[in-house]
């Protein structure tokens, strides 16, 4: 680990005025003191912003503000959470363990980057952490990599990478709105807006501009109808999603969909809102014949690499699954 | 170097550390507190798992100089919570006792985490991944158990020892966020130390 | 009784390698290559001795004195030549961890590299027949005519299956503190053997052995790989040689990877014959593995297909190639866990092919003698822990039809498999006598996580006629008497017998006695000891995700005389555990590009977490054998994870109709 200053920041405006360049932001540091002891994370200055007043989850309106320093346990544990948007608790309640939920703040889950193998070693090339030094997923191993939006074959530096966060999945699902405070003053970014598909820049993972911190994530009033989140893994917990799916399905008194979220985990650089399956459902019956078409229309659009098309199918799968498994009773 | 105070089993502590020093390290290799173990270094294991402000946290990814007043418990301080230190007298904590009661160790080398890692758990109300009435604080079954510990790994394979070590200390009918119901100490006396 | 050292665990007590306090302790901290195959062209150490803390960099620069025989993994910097990606080549050594590591990071290297080759295939050029196989084993065995009994069978099967790299991962990583004083070291180190252990370092050091000593009173699991010496204590060494204080070298999780051994992947055919009744015929098991290009090592696979069937025509046989990997090692169960996960998988095919129970089918090939060396065996019960687990497991209202048990979202299925260990006893001395108004045995054994310093307090208690709390057991030390490591399963089987003797001895003489086993043991031959078990195993399957769940498991074990049933059942539900690792979740990903080991972490290689683990039992029966030690045990630590694979693999089948042969068994490959 490269030597650093630490400082606690005593407001946001004081941790955003007093951003540099080798500045970052320490949340939980359940990914960024992981990163640093890879030496994938060099900050030459740490702003701790978990103690910052952004810590409540309230009632705004009919939606939810939720505070970036949260912990993650905190939020999947809330009673408003719990009753008015399960599907973002059930999303989190998957991610990680219980000792990293109950560090990991909001903020900083949202910022995590790619365990893509080859990212979070050093002595590997990678795109990612060194753009033009190349990605040797591609011919490598990219089991767990992506199958939407990845680069494709005209685009340089690629990048196959995806992001590994729960909880982003079921905000993107949500319509969630970050909001963000920077050295140019304060804006809302709309989810999945906030990450990027890597395109021609796979190091910037996010639109974030240097020295914006996120202040908070605002819910819009919860979509109506049954909602879920679920995840495939290798193991039963503590792991990775290989593809996971949150879903939310409104269904009218006769049987015709009238409002569906989906949103896939595991197979992108960002959030995947399924927006393809999302509009050939809308106003369709909602069974599984339609529940598949769906998923595929979605699905036709994905470009699995040689070592990953397991997760189209398993994509497909779950959407169906999940979507079912919502349907009134 | 960073000036921070620690509040470490119960006793106030004022340092200077290299802020790249994690809490782990601290304890370990400057405090000379080596229950807390590490098996890891990044999260992945939770054999460095404590107790910060009364939560089960991962001493690997907590930089020491973060922790500026808080308040830190360490598998030396579950025993001697409430109880001086007393070498092989001591009372146990009840999760420590039903531990050795279940043979919920074999290498003993994830037991400190897992014991910390229990104790904080018992005390964490609400749903987890498994539970299927998300508004409810669900009933600590032995699966609730096995996804709530699953951040603890246990290469001995001690973990059906281990889930039925904790439900003792649950008690049957325990629900999330109870704590710890035995209230009594286990008693000195069971089992020697060993050189 | 409960473990000795109960409360020294569950308090934090117990130390293990990197935990005693020395005086100005250093750290040390390795570099390791960057390429896979090639030669080192240049050393830049200057930006990291800049380092205000660094007190030294070691390297091939500057080789540390070694001994010229010093093994080829422990020859620490005496060569340019890398063996495999991730090979120490440097070590900085620094008045601080967070100061050793960054340091390490700023030595720079420059390479050579050749074209490198890490891939097992079964068509591999390079593969060729070793002279023996591990321990001591003939590399092929054959008897019978196997073309006839193969085209003479009623059925026969022709099957190939793989087994990926896999990593030990104790929880403990390999760590070890040297203190250097007068011309003698100590180390506290991680190891399996601190006798064995003691040997090795000293001889590496080209020291005589009296100037040694190893310390390791608690060891943080090892399952092999810690039974040889590791690099950590020969750079603990050398570290605290050159800076003249005590130094401690805690490898990294990743470091671990490359450094300390792994199982070889394996590519395992079988051929199984079988005539109308369900007897085989035929019976062949050849093997493909691997070993690095500095060391041979060939892990002996295919062994069990010789002790486990009766068979008129059998084979085994072993293939290595030398690839740019480091030195694969022991790894709980070597050979056996394996080559079991083959066989009794071909066993079940063959029971399917043949309409036969796969429980049957066994009980229908139990041998009357060792069916390759023709030997008697001291005892043997396979059928027994079939049977009784069969009734345990509701087997007789099985239907063996694959793909039709379904529960919501879930196809559901059990399976079968044997399980078998070599019942093996080393040599080792003990000593004990009467002290502190009691007794004190003294043996260097070591106590991994077995409940070895337990079971032998209860087996020299009884060997005294004393009750065990005026027992007190001293092991983890060389300057003990010396003892054979732990294992091969026969840590109890070997220290308990020298345990046994020198109680006896004690008995005899008044205040004291001493026993040593070498003659003992060397009067071995005569018999098959072999321990035997049968796993059952409950599977759940949601073909539409490739999820695997395992509701279920029992094993039954025969394994003579079992010492402490709290400490066995621990054993055996351990290994289990590992074998459900291994079915459904455990590999390492040899990264073809760059020859790594790429998923060298914990959250990348996955190992069983609590969750995974529902039911999973053991239970034994109980079984007397004259043959095989004063205590009549046969060892326990390894069996657990024989077989396990193969049970749930064909539990998987049984649920799914869909035979996957290449572990582990997971989501991409059920969907594929």
């Amino acid at each position: 680990m490269r030597t650093f200053t630490y400082d606690r920041a005593s407001d946001v405006a004081a941790a955003v005025a007093g951003f540099a360049p080798g500045t970052m932001y320490l949340g939980g540091g359940t990914n960024l003191v992981d990163l640093m002891r890879l030496g994938v994370a060099e900050p030459e200055r740490l702003v701790d912003v978990s103690k910052l007043p952004l810590r409540d989850v309230e009632a705004d309106g009919e939606g939810l503000l939720i505070g970036s320093a949260v912990r993650n346990a905190d939020l999947a544990a809330h009673p408003l959470v719990r009753e008015r948007y399960p599907m973002l608790a059930r999303a989190v309640l998957t991610g990680a363990s219980g000792q990293v939920r109950n560090m990991a703040t909001v903020g900083g889950n949202l910022l995590q980057r790619t365990r893509c193998s080859y990212f979070q070693d050093v002595t590997k090339a990678c795109n990612k952490r060194s753009p033009g030094s190349g990605c040797p997923a591609i011919e490598g191993d990219h089991r767990n990599l992506a199958i939407f939006g990845h680069s494709t074959p005209q685009q340089a530096p690629q990048c196959v990478a995806t992001h590994p966060s729960d909880m982003a999945v079921a905000l993107a699902a949500l319509d969630a709105q970050v909001r963000v405070a920077g050295p140019e003053g304060e804006r809302v970014i709309a989810m999945p807006g906030l990450h990027r598909l890597p395109g021609t820049e796979p190091d910037r993972d996010t639109v974030l501009r240097p020295g914006e911190l996120i202040t908070a994530v605002r819910l819009p009033a919860p979509p109506p109808g049954a909602s879920a989140y679920r995840k495939v893994r290798e193991r039963a917990s503590f792991a990775f999603a290989l593809v996971s799916v949150a879903a939310a399905l409104d269904v009218s008194d006769y049987g015709a969909v009238q409002g569906v979220r989906l949103a896939l985990g595991g197979v992108a650089h960002a959030p995947w809102r399924a927006r393809r399956a999302e509009e050939a459902l809308l106003g369709q019956q909602a069974d599984d014949d339609q529940f598949r078409r769906a998923a595929d229309a979605e699905l036709a659009h994905a470009r699995p690499l040689p070592g990953n098309r397991y997760k189209v199918a398993l994509a497909r799968n779950l959407i169906v699954a999940v979507l079912r498994e919502l349907m009134p009773r | 170097m960073a000036e921070i105070t620690i509040r470490l089993n119960g006793t106030d502590v004022p340092l200077s550390v290299d802020p790249r020093t994690s809490l782990l390290d601290l304890l370990r290799e400057r405090l000379g507190l080596t229950g807390t173990k590490k098996g890891c270094d990044h999260g992945q294991c939770g054999a460095c798992t404590v107790l910060i402000d009364g939560r089960r946290a991962n001493a690997c990814l907590a930089l020491a100089v973060a922790q500026d007043g808080a308040d830190v418990t360490t598998v030396e301080g579950l025993t001697s919570a409430g109880h001086p230190p007393d070498g092989e007298n001591e009372a146990l904590h009840p999760l420590q006792a039903a531990f050795i009661e279940r043979d919920a160790f074999q290498c003993g080398y994830c037991t400190p985490g897992q014991l910390c890692s229990a104790a904080g758990m018992l005390a964490e109300r609400g749903p987890s991944a498994v539970t299927a009435d998300l508004t409810a604080d669900p009933a600590l079954v032995p699966e609730e158990i096995r996804e709530r510990m699953s951040g603890n790994l246990c290469r001995c394979g001690a973990y059906v020892n281990i889930v039925a070590a904790i439900g003792d200390v649950a008690g049957s009918g325990a629900r999330a966020g109870d704590g710890v119901r035995a209230t009594e100490r286990a008693g000195a006396g069971s089992g020697r130390g060993a050189p | 009784m409960n473990r000795i050292e109960g409360r020294d665990k569950v308090t934090g007590r117990a130390r293990y390698a990197a935990e005693y306090p020395a005086d100005g302790v250093a750290y040390a901290f390795p570099v390791q290559s960057a390429i896979a195959r090639g030669l080192i062209e240049f050393i830049d150490a200057t930006a990291a001795l800049d380092m205000p803390g660094v007190l030294a960099v070691l390297s091939s620069d500057d080789p540390p004195e070694l001994s010229k025989d010093a093994e080829p993994e422990l020859a620490l910097f005496q060569t340019r030549r890398v063996a495999y990606y991730g090979q120490a080549v440097a070590a900085v050594v620094a008045e601080s961890l967070e100061t050793a590591r960054a340091a390490a990071r700023r030595v720079r290297i420059g390479y050579l590299p050749e074209s490198h080759d890490v891939r097992l295939r079964p068509d591999h050029p390079g593969l060729y027949t070793p002279e023996k196989v591990n321990p001591a084993y003939p590399t092929v065995t054959e008897h019978g005519d196997l073309p006839g009994g193969l085209a003479g069978a009623a059925v026969s099967i022709d099957v190939t299956y793989t087994t990926p790299a896999e990593h030990n991962n104790p929880i403990e990583p390999h760590a070890a503190m040297a203190v250097w004083a007068d011309d003698g070291v100590t180390i506290y180190d991680s190891t399996q053997g601190a006798t064995s252990d003691r040997d090795t370092i000293a001889a590496t050091l080209g020291l005589p052995r009296d100037k040694v000593r190893v310390i390791a009173r608690h060891v943080g699991g090892g399952f092999g790989c810690k039974g040889t010496t590791r690099p950590n204590a020969i750079l603990a060494a050398i570290a605290a040689r050159a800076v003249a204080r005590p130094v401690k070298v805690v490898l990294t999780r990743q470091q671990m990877f490359p450094m300390t051994g792994y199982r070889t992947p394996t590519i395992q055919r079988l051929r199984l014959g079988a005539d109308a009744e369900g007897r085989l015929t035929a019976l062949a098991h050849d093997v493909a593995e691997q070993t690095s290009t500095i060391v041979e090592f060939a892990e002996q696979t295919a062994t069990p297909t010789r002790i486990m069937y009766a068979a008129p025509a059998l084979r085994t046989s072993h293939q290595v190639v030398r690839l740019d990997v480091p030195t694969p090692a022991w790894m709980r169960a070597p050979g056996e866990c394996p080559g079991m996960f083959a066989l009794e998988s071909a066993m079940d095919e063959l029971a399917v092919a043949a309409g036969i129970d796969p429980v049957e089918l066994r009980v229908i090939n139990d041998p009357r003698t060792e069916p390759h060396s023709g030997l008697p065996f001291s005892s043997r019960n396979l059928v027994g822990c079939l049977r009784e687990g069969a009734r345990r497991f509701g087997w007789d209202r099985r239907d063996p039809s694959p793909g039709i048990r379904r529960d919501g979202r879930w196809l559901t299925g059990t399976g079968v498999a044997s399980a078998t260990y070599p019942a093996y006893r080393a040599a080792s001395q003990a000593s004990a006598t009467k002290e502190d108004g009691g007794f004190v045995v003294r043996i260097a054994a070591a106590d991994i996580g077995t409940g070895a310093r337990t079971a032998l307090t209860e087996i020299a208690a009884e060997a005294l006629d004393a009750p065990a709390a005026r027992v007190r057991l001293e092991l983890g030390d060389s300057s003990l008497p010396r003892a054979s490591v732990a294992g091969g399963s026969m840590g109890t089987a070997s220290w308990g017998s020298a345990i046994v003797k020198a109680c006896e001895d004690l008995l005899k003489n008044g205040s004291e006695g001493s026993g040593d086993t070498t003659e003992d043991v060397a009067g071995n031959a005569g018999f098959a000891r072999h321990a035997f078990g049968a796993h059952f195993a409950e599977v759940r399957v949601d073909l539409g995700t490739g999820e695997v769940r395992v509701p279920r498991m029992l094993g039954v074990f025969a394994a003579g005389r079992i010492i402490d049933p709290t400490l066995a059942r621990s054993q055996f539900i351990g290994g289990i555990t590992m074998g459900l690792g291994m079915a459904l979740m455990e590999e390492t990903v040899i990264d073809a590009g760059t020859g790594d080991f790429l998923n060298h972490d914990l959250a990348q290689y996955h190992v069983a977490a609590c969750a995974d683990v529902q039911d999973i039992d053991a239970i034994w029966l109980d079984e007397e054998d004259p043959h095989l030690n004063p205590m009549g045990s046969k060892g326990i630590g390894e069996i657990g994870i024989v077989g396990s694979a193969a049970a749930i693999a064909n539990a998987v089948y049984h649920a799914t109709g869909r035979r996957i042969r290449d572990l582990p068994i997971t989501p991409a490959k059920l969907l594929s």
